[in-house]
């Protein structure tokens, strides 16, 4: 079936939103060998909604997200995607689902031998049903909503880091998906460059209120995120008035040892007593 | 642990067994996934082509300069042992049985087990530890069809031809050492070994490099896509393709070779 053809610049307010949750883990567990590494995990992702994962290395956050797009099965409990249970989902089945879920890895992930257009263009061409020139149309409304048309015909290796983060995003955006899945953004980026990124997830955040859960290690990333919007007119991301709120709900999800400890908005993180919680924050 | 320690870690037998038949299981999957591919859509064409091109293309100098140094040296090795008997003359039905029915077909599989059981091993491995196959899946591609399939493909279909290559440059390389080494006439040598041949030896000598095509491709693919750990991890891949595929090729031409004769008989 091909993909949606709503043009990138076209705001997504008109777009209904569905019921239910865009995801919805119920204690989920999960072991590689004898080493525990997701135990009873149980939330929730409402539609339009961005989540931020947190956690220490190993405590389960790039498995998490690998989980829910059906990478790999938990060992118990049930995952829910769009309204689909993928827990026993085949690998065939999940490839249509996959088709209204964008991720971007951490590392961009960028298929090397291809050249900027064709990874953009992948899903598209993979399809079989879009014309070579919507394909070129398409990948270019991408690649200018991250600002990289100019390096449509380069390889992955002759851009910077931050540069590939970016045609990742635009690889994962090029569909419209319903849900976006982050997986440490900014990870290996200088401050300047993942402000950059941070701009381009709030952006997509806010024009397409598209449902996100986005690992990070950085803090700051999520608060800003928390902290500002994204103003269409101007081009650029401006801080939140003070005690406004952000119109896509935000939320915080902090695991440690597998465990969820806390999932809840800026202002219940803010009020928090939990000590472990307080010093990771602090 | 201090730098330049050095710990052996040794597992226990069951432990070792389990791994080994969970390894066999899951390439016996990847097999049994890339031949269904053959019969599902899309079918990557262009990816196999392409394949073909790198494989046959990319493979025909190694096989050309072997297939006629190993015909050469077989001719002269059995030139000495030969002439004690007064049988020089036989070189040529020795050379043209000996390559078309096994030097031919083994020797070019194992040349390509070299080249692309490794290349494939560390192309598909790097694609592992990068994440690569991950995003693939992610983005609604079926890894074993786009990259394995076009890859078990290519690789049958090129040995089979560069087998073909590889026995005739082998009696080219037979023919130059019997006519400037030994003196012997090259008109008889060509029909001799030419009438030697029977539908027996050629069936023989085309069903292995099917087979051997076939084990080259899926361990290479099986080891690029089992990689873990890095660059490290690549390596070790890529090493364990090429000698797994490379003695599984001796094994399997054993027991083909065993199976054709109780089928077909002896010569």
């Amino acid at each position: 079936m091909p993909a949606p053809t709503l043009p990138l610049e076209t705001p997504a307010t008109e777009k209904r939103q569905p019921s239910g949750d865009a995801i919805r883990f119920e204690n989920v567990s999960l072991a590689f060998d004898d080493k525990r590494v997701l135990e009873g995990v149980s939330f929730c992702l409402a539609h339009g909604e961005t989540k931020a994962l947190f956690g220490v290395a190993g405590s389960g956050k790039s498995t998490l997200l690998k989980l829910a797009l059906g990478l790999i099965k938990p060992d118990s409990g049930h995952i829910y995607v769009l309204g689909e249970e993928i827990t026993q989902m085949s690998e065939n089945d999940l490839f249509k689902l996959r088709g209204r879920i964008g991720m971007v890895f951490q590392e961009s992930a960028l298929f090397d031998s291809f050249t900027v257009r064709e990874n953009v263009a992948f899903r598209l061409i993979e399809d079989g049903d879009v014309s070579e020139e919507e394909i070129e149309r398409r990948v270019r409304e991408a690649l200018s909503f991250v600002e990289l048309e100019h390096t449509l015909d380069m390889f992955p290796s002759e851009l910077s880091g931050g540069m590939r983060r970016r045609v990742a995003i635009a690889r994962a955006i090029i569909t419209q998906p319903e849900v976006i899945l982050y997986d440490s953004p900014t990870g290996g980026l200088d401050p300047v460059t993942s402000t950059t990124i941070v701009e381009l997830i709030v952006k997509q955040r806010d024009v397409y209120k598209t449902s996100s859960l986005m690992v990070t290690h950085r803090l700051q990333d999520a608060f800003i995120m928390a902290t500002h919007y994204f103003n269409r007119k101007a081009n650029k991301m401006f801080p939140l008035a003070a005690g406004a709120r952000c119109e896509v709900p935000m939320a915080f999800l902090i695991l440690r040892e597998g465990k969820v400890i806390f999932d809840g908005d800026i202002e219940e993180l803010a009020k928090t007593k939990d000590e472990y919680i307080r010093e990771y924050i602090s | 642990m201090a730098a330049g320690d050095f710990q052996v870690q040794l597992i226990s037998p069951s432990e070792f067994a389990k791994e080994k038949i969970q390894a066999l299981q899951e390439y016996a999957l990847l097999v049994g996934q890339s031949l269904a591919n053959l019969f599902r859509r899309p079918l990557y064409v262009t990816d196999m082509i392409q394949q073909a091109d790198l494989i046959g293309v990319g493979s025909l100098p190694i096989v050309i300069l072997t297939g006629g140094f190993t015909g050469a040296v077989l001719a002269l090795n059995s030139a000495s042992t030969l002439s004690r008997f007064g049988s020089l003359t036989l070189i040529a039905q020795l050379v043209s049985v000996g390559m078309v029915t096994e030097l031919g077909p083994v020797i070019t599989g194992l040349m390509v087990a070299g080249r692309n059981a490794s290349g494939m091993a560390s192309e598909l491995g790097s694609m592992t530890v990068t994440e690569q196959i991950d995003a693939m899946r992610a983005l609604g591609t079926d890894p074993s069809k786009k990259l394995v399939t076009p890859r078990l493909v290519a690789t049958v279909i090129m040995l089979f031809f560069l087998t073909i290559i590889s026995d005739l440059l082998g009696l080219v390389g037979g023919n130059m050492v019997s006519t400037l080494l030994l003196g012997l006439d090259s008109r008889q040598y060509w029909t001799s070994a030419w009438q030697s041949l029977v539908w027996r030896d050629v069936t023989t000598g085309l069903i292995k490099p099917v087979l051997f095509g076939f084990v080259i491709s899926t361990v290479g693919c099986y080891f690029g896509m089992s990689t873990r750990g890095g660059t490290q991890g690549v390596g070790r891949s890529t090493t364990q393709a090429v000698v797994v595929a490379s003695v599984l090729i001796l094994v399997v031409d054993f027991f083909v070779t065993k199976l054709l004769i109780a089928l077909l008989g002896y010569r």
